[in-house]
């Protein structure tokens, strides 16, 4: 199904960059609100615990982040 | 009040079937209204509801496994025009969603026909790293005055950083904009701080392209051709439409 022959990041789902992921997954996609329970509104606030948290855990950080 | 909720990956306007497992490993199920089929699954809100995400949110390894999850669904889907929905939207119950469908349905098939036979392509753009002249070792100058010498090469090496910074810029700016006249829509993430993708180089650019399923291949040669010259372009793809869904549905 799949063509990727064209890339050097082409990488089976389970190992794309997770940073890749969530620039997508955080600021794109269908945003929608109303009577729901969640949904998260503000990715800054998202995306600034991450930075403190990497700063914290950076020997783990090879871990999560294929690169 | 319910324990569990109902979270949303992903609307298509045809049903596929979704072997990979959802978040927290929950069975991935479909709800379907007038056209549209609402990708889902089951989730408890001891680990999905407002308080617990506040702190979940925060923890790298529950958020890499989420997102991979979340990932592992729209991409199966991504087999027929999907519109992904962001991260972590979860619903009361299924009622809710099918309402959503009822009372979005025209926007959510507008932004499917959009990217139907098409795919997102992302490029990321570096700039290569060049020694910096003051940190080399002595040569010419004043041998009798070394600090004044060390001084001018510091000034020089100073100026000759910052004309490449917005050499860099410019160049970024043109690669983006000769990638955008071959897509159907584009758009600029944010550039990935370093601790986030793992390489020293500066980020100049972080796009991302719609692009005509029968032109990958001359996008990605295209890519090719723009690279090199202090630049490195890396291409990722092809992803689910993710960049070019985003729709603000009431």
């Amino acid at each position: 199904m799949r063509r990727d022959v064209l890339s050097d990041d082409r990488l089976p789902a389970k190992r794309v960059a997770l940073v890749d992921l969530l620039d997508r997954l955080l600021a794109g996609g269908v945003v929608v609100t109303g009577d729901l329970v969640l949904t998260i509104a503000d990715v800054d606030l998202v995306r600034i615990s991450l930075r403190a948290l990497i700063a914290s855990v950076d020997d783990s950080f090879g871990g999560p982040y294929d690169t | 009040m319910s324990d569990s909720g109902t979270y949303l990956y992903a609307v298509a306007s045809e049903s596929v079937p979704v072997g990979a497992p959802g978040v927290a490993g929950t069975p991935v199920r479909t709800i379907t209204r007038g056209g549209l089929v609402a990708y889902v699954s089951t989730v408890p809100l001891a680990e999905f509801g407002e308080e617990p995400l506040r702190h979940s949110l925060e923890d790298l390894d529950w958020l890499a496994e989420t997102a991979r999850a979340h990932h592992g669904v729209v991409d199966e889907v991504s087999r027929v025009p999907v519109a992904p929905v962001r991260l972590v939207t979860v619903y009361a119950d299924d009622d809710q969603v099918a309402e959503l469908l009822d009372r979005r349905g025209e926007e959510f098939l507008e932004v499917l026909s959009h990217v139907a036979g098409r795919r997102e392509w992302g490029v990321k753009a570096y700039a290569r790293q060049t020694p910096d002249p003051a940190e080399s070792p002595m040569t010419g100058g004043d041998p009798g005055k070394p600090g004044t010498s060390y001084l001018r090469r510091r000034r020089e090496s100073l100026r000759g950083r910052e004309q490449a910074r917005r050499l860099a810029l410019a160049r970024a700016e043109q690669i983006h904009a000769t990638l955008s006249s071959e897509a159907v829509a584009s758009c600029r993430h944010r550039a990935q701080d370093p601790h986030l993708s793992g390489r020293e180089e500066r980020m100049l650019l972080n796009g991302a392209y719609l692009v005509d399923e029968g032109r990958d291949e001359e996008f990605a040669a295209l890519v090719g051709s723009l690279g090199g010259d202090g630049v490195d372009l890396r291409l990722t793809g092809p992803w689910a439409p993710y960049s070019f869904t985003v729709l603000e549905a009431g």
